[in-house]
């Protein structure tokens, strides 16, 4: 403790460094958001009119409420965030059905092994999201792979619609998020004490009931933090309902994507996010409830 | 038992499931025929054609860039907030830092895009700057979202190291600084490059944020593979796949490499 106030600037820079910029880059544009939600849209650049200006000493402030009456009143928004909220719930509980025994089997495997299966489940999320997406659309498409082997089996004659519909989003949104289900799964899985299970067949509980009384309860941590980590992305997913999913699967983030670049209403899409994040600001607490007990440790 | 064996035969379904689709994408990147779901014949043409088409090699050079600056940004911003989350008392301004931190790792990407993006329009509104987007802006936001998972990444491996090397470092006269660059940074340096492979990849793979941030001048390569892919399947796109494909399992393996390796160190450092 030679020179106490060095001691004092660097631990404040530390601090001060990563909290200016996310207070800029990431807490600032959350409040412009919801300045812009209150806007009008104009044609100008930008294309929306200023919320306030000072004009003879007088600060005049607008306030539209019009962008979210809008949200309210046209269906076809209410219909997206439905929409949205379904697809991300179903296809969460399909990554937890196929993800919940894949953690398991890796968690039983030799030690060794389990490094190595572990890479094989995440080498796939590491590549690239839009190729993983893409790589669908030449299997489902209606002269795809799928169709063409089915035509050639003789199992049916026309080929059966499967891109472009809710059915090939859910493929997609399984597919591309399963890796972030299994790994949160596995490190409480890993975790789970054998001996409990040992105890309950002996005293005679069948398997299946020991996994609902028991390995269940146990992983509800992971089960949470992993249905977190698909539930949330899914929601607002763009890429995935954009190219694999048809007419019907209007999911709020292609709606947000479609006012902003093709509507150029600015003001919708804004209000747009903020409605999508107080939808999910339930599931996003649960989740940082979970993340920042496994992260932070207090000196 | 029974549940078992279950659970292994769903392990191989998820994994064939998993790398099935891409294994057809690689196979049909060779494929001669100009129809991509007919098989005509054994051809590297497709490649050929890749290297010769300009906006995909612009394109992959600005990705690249980008991927570089950022990744090394983040890995600055994220090892910084790694320490507070870790070494710091509890207090408020920790655990605003802490939220703030981890929250774009389930943001909605249209969400961080459109918020930053907006950002930069009220920037340049009332101070003039930034003028115009493009690298710089895309630099900014890609930053801001790699910083996150490297904090996750480099704060795990802070939780897991031995105080009492750097206390003895502080014991025999070593001022804070240096020992930080001198224990703390060589110790931490295996997590610190797998975050700065995994923010790597994760700038050079993102689409939605890139669009939303990006100027005229900036087009990267997602952007670039989105615009084609609307249209339909092409075997150009299969080829220019099949080379990210192997590119980024290239770096996955590397950071994942190093990141067993600092496992293997803290495991030796413990025993």
């Amino acid at each position: 403790m030679k020179n106490p106030l060095k001691i004092f600037k660097g631990r404040h820079l530390t601090m001060g460094i990563p909290y200016l910029w996310l207070l800029l880059f990431f807490a600032l544009p959350f409040a412009i958001v919801l300045k812009l939600s209150f806007s009008t849209a104009a044609i100008a650049i930008p294309p929306y009119e200023p919320t306030f200006n000072y004009v003879d000493e007088a600060l005049n402030i607008f306030v539209n409420l019009g962008n979210y009456l809008l949200l309210l009143q046209d269906s076809m928004y209410y219909m997206a965030y439905l929409t949205s909220l379904k697809m991300a719930f179903v296809a969460t509980l399909g990554c937890l059905v196929l993800g919940f025994p894949m953690a398991y089997a890796i968690a039983r495997a030799p030690v060794k092994m389990q490094a190595v299966l572990l890479l094989l489940v995440m080498l796939p999320s590491w590549t690239s999201f839009l190729i993983r997406v893409y790589a669908w659309m030449g299997i489902l498409s209606n002269n795809g792979l799928i169709n063409n082997a089915l035509t050639w089996l003789g199992v049916i004659s026309e080929p059966i619609q499967m891109l472009n519909t809710n059915f090939a989003v859910y493929i997609g949104i399984i597919y591309a998020y399963l890796p972030f289900m299994i790994l949160p799964l596995y490190a409480t899985l890993v975790k789970l004490d054998l001996s409990l299970l040992e105890a309950a067949s002996d005293l005679g509980s069948s398997s299946i009931n020991t996994f609902w009384k028991i390995t269940l309860p146990l992983s509800m941590g992971g089960v949470i933090a992993g249905s977190m980590l698909v539930f949330i992305p899914a929601v607002g997913e763009f890429v995935i309902p954009e190219l694999l999913g048809g007419p019907d699967s209007l999911m709020i983030g292609k709606v947000l994507w479609q006012e902003f670049f093709n509507n150029r209403d600015w003001p919708v899409a804004s209000s747009l996010a903020i409605v999508m994040l107080a939808l999910l600001i339930i599931p996003i607490t649960l989740f940082h409830r979970y993340q920042s007990r496994s992260m932070e440790s207090d000196v | 038992m029974k549940n078992l064996s279950f659970s292994k035969v769903m392990l191989w379904v998820g994994l064939i499931f998993l790398y099935a689709p891409m294994l057809i994408l690689v196979i049909y990147s060779f494929n001669d025929s100009k129809l991509v779901t007919v098989w005509g014949g054994f051809s590297p043409k497709w490649y050929g054609e890749l290297f010769q088409d300009q906006q995909i090699l612009n394109a992959v050079w600005t990705s690249l860039r980008i991927a570089f600056y950022s990744s090394t940004m983040a890995v600055i911003i994220g090892t910084m907030a790694a320490f507070v989350m870790t070494r710091f008392r509890r207090s408020w301004a920790k655990l605003t830092l802490s939220n703030m931190i981890t929250a774009p790792l389930v943001m909605p990407e249209v969400i961080t895009g459109l918020s930053l993006l907006l950002l930069f329009v009220q920037m340049s509104e009332t101070f003039g700057w930034p003028t115009e987007r493009g690298m710089f802006t895309v630099w900014i936001a890609h930053s801001t979202f790699c910083a996150a998972y490297v904090a996750v990444v480099v704060s795990s491996r802070l939780r897991e190291l031995d105080l009492s090397i750097e206390e003895a470092a502080m014991d025999l006269g070593a001022t804070r600084l240096k020992t930080f660059f001198l224990i703390t940074i060589p110790m931490i340096a295996p997590s610190l490059i797998a975050g700065w492979l995994l923010s790597f990849s994760l700038s050079l793979d993102d689409l939605v944020i890139a669009s939303f941030t990006s100027g005229p001048g900036s087009t990267t390569l997602p952007m670039v593979v989105f615009s084609s892919v609307r249209l339909g399947v092409s075997p150009k796109i299969n080829a220019l796949a099949t080379i990210i494909i192997l590119a980024v399992s290239l770096v996955a393996f590397l950071s994942w490499y190093f990141a067993r390796r600092a496992e293997k160190k803290a495991k030796i450092a413990m025993e």
